[in-house]
């Protein structure tokens, strides 16, 4: 068979039902075994939401996503979504057509070194240099994307050596790779240590991260929690792994998480890290971050402990594994719930004094707040919410209280803006039966609004519902508070006519200026037979609070 | 159960991550296209400064050894190394114990060597002892190999006798015994 049939064979033996991609010159070889293969191509209308799409795929299913594009421009526009996929751990196999190999490096025509610009951004990358590597780097790919800690691997395969005759049999067992043996089991000596100390700790927290929902180990870190009334947080990427309406949750912590999440964080003596990785967005001012805590750290990536913040007692390994066996430790020691009685009457001072609270809206005006928890009560909190980036994101984030893991999809590490549609998506082909939404912001939104062609063309039918304050709304408040309120290239105007654009793409277009109409055109996008967009004008000068100045200390939160 | 095997939380104490030393590591990794390039990136993105680096063959054509130092006192070596472990390529790395180790670079010296001070030249390669290698009628290319440290003493004897040019390997290294 030709390479690009092995090709096909190996993603369908990898277990791929569906590929988000774009066509071109190089890859044709590759389109033409699509034809034949078992496999739903999913064809996007630009290579970066394509990737996107794959990315919003493995994180609604927890399953490989997968994006292929052209040599060239192609491949380069894949790098923004390779690049987010890195930064957030997604599992993702991206497969880009290359020039011939006898022209490589002669600066042929749509010739771009892709493995090169990407060597930063992918757990791994291979340029394909003999057609039988085909299918053994395809292998190869699903294996390091889809374990340990997740992330993409980008295949670049030659165009003559795609439609070279190779013979392949399907691997019967596990690939090995020499150079590649995630530590899963976690030390169960200092597992032991984590059990004692948390034994000992009289104001412990759970700081959780998007490393849980990776680990599928939701269900665990929820024994873990309620082995004890340990108080859990978490990052952004991790919201949903602990149920937000649960007594022990004190919601977001970081930047623009509460109070009672980043005071707790303050005053801990002892934190334990669960997949996650103190990022700037979570410590702030590095040297003040938590100045009374001991940590434990427990992440599948030995890398991440200690890079920002000491670890006290790492545990490297796999949290599902990991996870059984802390609480099972714990429970023998039999510790007293009540040593944690003056902890919480802490914490549940700042609730009380410092709960998430917005001014309501008056004369019809519509809250970006109120537009996401009526989201909540229309969608009954179950929905697959995506988001693009900026204010909106972080509105979700706070207002929706996510209640099961792989529920909220968006871009955390990198922050890419026109994440949301595209991710939509590729959630929606993974989770047909499931509301998949889409919230979006007006800045983000035009990014990769092409989509919508995608989204009715391929009947993959998501809503998208827009939080228009006309504004880069996070850019602008940023300019605000601390450039003096000096405006610059934050404004967009009042194009385009969201709802028309949304028509001529043969989407549902809808626009609601007022607070009382909000439910029932929430409820009719929602009921549209198809994907849908309803345009939300929201207060457009709203600043999302309470926030950590950019490099203050968690204490210093201010709004 | 419990209180008497309790672990007090003041009692817990972080890893030190600066060592304040050179460190010298030797990376195996796989003798494939694009494996330099790989390690090289990743020095430069988490912004840690090679100091030397040296790239050869090893006893297994399929894999090649990557002997650099670096300056322990400026980066955490236990956060490159786990770093570098990342690399799929990479398939095994020591840091090499000063004490355990056999650590030796080469360096050549071209010298202008004026007659009156070519007897003290030649009498500080053989304290050295180095060779050398080519002789010319305004200049001589003495080779030397060593310590990194012995290489640096040569260095400051020859400099004032007029150092036209040199060159250094960088170090590489094997552990003593077995």
């Amino acid at each position: 068979m030709r390479g690009a049939d092995a090709l096909m064979e190996a993603l369908v033996h990898e277990g791929v039902e569906h590929i988000f991609g774009i066509p071109g010159g190089a890859n044709l070889p590759t389109y033409d075994a699509l034809v034949d293969a078992d496999l739903r191509h999913i064809q996007a209308r630009h290579e970066q939401a394509a990737g996107h799409a794959a990315e919003g795929y493995a994180h609604a299913s927890g399953r490989t996503g997968v994006a292929f594009g052209t040599s060239g421009p192609g491949a380069t526009n894949l790098v923004t979504a390779i690049a987010d996929a890195m930064m957030d751990s997604i599992p993702t196999v991206f497969v880009t057509g290359q020039v011939r190999s006898d022209l490589i490096g002669t600066d042929g025509f749509q010739e771009a070194d892709i493995v090169g610009i990407t060597l930063p951004i992918v757990k791994h990358s291979a340029l394909v240099t003999e057609a039988s590597q085909i299918p053994e780097y395809i292998h190869h790919a699903f294996r390091i994307a889809s374990t340990g800690r997740p992330g993409p691997v980008l295949v670049d395969i030659p165009s003559d050596l795609i439609r070279e005759e190779i013979s392949y049999t399907p691997p019967t067992e596990l690939v090995e790779l020499p150079g590649y043996r995630p530590i899963v089991e976690g030390n169960a000596k200092q597992i032991r240590l984590a059990a004692k100390a948390l034994a000992n700790a009289r104001r412990p927290i759970l700081y959780t991260g998007g490393g849980v929902i990776h680990a599928d180990a939701a269900t665990e870190l929820r024994e873990f929690a309620m082995s004890d009334r340990f108080p859990v947080t978490s990052t952004l990427m991790g919201l949903g792994a602990f149920p937000s309406n649960s007594d022990q949750w004190l919601g977001m912590l970081g930047m623009h998480g509460t109070r009672a999440a980043n005071y707790a964080m303050d005053e801990a003596d002892l934190i334990v890290a669960i997949g996650a990785r103190f990022d700037d967005r979570i410590t702030g001012k590095l040297s003040e971050f938590a100045p009374n805590a001991k940590i434990i750290h427990i992440d599948i990536d030995p890398a991440e402990i200690s890079k920002n913040v000491p670890a006290h007692i790492p545990i490297v390994g796999d949290a599902k594994l990991i996870l059984p066996k802390l609480t099972g430790e714990y429970r023998a020691l039999q510790t007293e719930q009540e040593r944690l009685d003056g902890w919480w009457s802490r914490i549940r001072g700042w609730q009380e004094e410092y709960p998430l609270t917005y001014e309501p809206g008056s004369d019809g005006e519509i809250k970006p707040q109120f537009m996401i928890e009526m989201l909540h009560k229309v969608t009954e909190g179950d929905a697959f919410v995506t988001s693009d980036v900026g204010q909106h994101q972080m509105w979700v984030a706070q207002y929706y209280g996510f209640n099961e893991p792989h529920r909220w999809i968006n871009s955390g590490g990198l922050g890419t803006m026109g994440f949301g549609l595209p991710s939509a998506i590729g959630a929606k082909v993974a989770c047909p039966g499931e509301e998949v939404v889409c919230v979006a912001g007006d800045g983000s939104l035009i990014m990769n609004v092409q989509e919508l062609a995608t989204a009715v063309t391929e009947d993959i039918p998501v809503k998208v519902f827009l939080m228009n304050n006309g504004f880069m709304g996070m850019v602008r408040q940023w300019q605000e508070l601390f450039w003096d309120g000096r405006y610059s290239g934050v404004d967009n105007g009042t194009s385009p006519d969201w709802a028309k654009l949304a028509e001529a793409f043969g989407a549902k277009g809808l626009r609601c200026d007022d607070e009382a109409d909000l439910e029932e055109m929430m409820r009719a996008t929602l009921d549209h037979d198809g994907t849908a967009l309803l345009d939300v004008r929201v207060s457009p000068l709203e600043n999302c609070y309470p926030m950590i100045p950019a490099g203050n200390a968690a204490r210093d939160m201010v709004g | 159960m419990g209180s008497p095997e309790m672990v007090r939380l003041e009692d817990l104490r972080t890893g030190r991550s600066l060592t304040g030393r050179k460190h010298v590591l030797s990376i195996l990794v796989e003798n494939r296209p694009g494996v330099l390039a790989r390690v090289a990136g990743l020095f430069s993105r988490r912004g840690f400064n090679i100091d030397t680096l040296a790239v050869g063959p090893t006893d297994d054509p399929e894999v090649s050894r990557i002997t650099l130092t670096l300056d322990g006192a400026v980066h955490p070596i236990d956060q490159v190394t786990k770093q570098l472990h990342k690399l799929i390529n990479v398939l095994k790395i020591r840091d090499m114990e000063p004490d355990l180790t056999v650590a030796r670079e080469l360096a050549l010296f071209k010298v202008s060597a004026a007659v009156e001070s070519r007897a003290e030249i030649v009498q500080f390669a053989e304290i050295f002892r180095a060779k050398i290698v080519d002789v010319s009628r305004r200049a001589l290319i003495i080779e030397v190999t060593g310590s990194f440290d012995k290489i640096e003493a040569f260095e400051q004897m020859l400099r004032p006798h007029g150092l036209l040019e040199m060159v250094r390997t960088g170090e590489v290294a094997l552990s003593r015994g077995e």
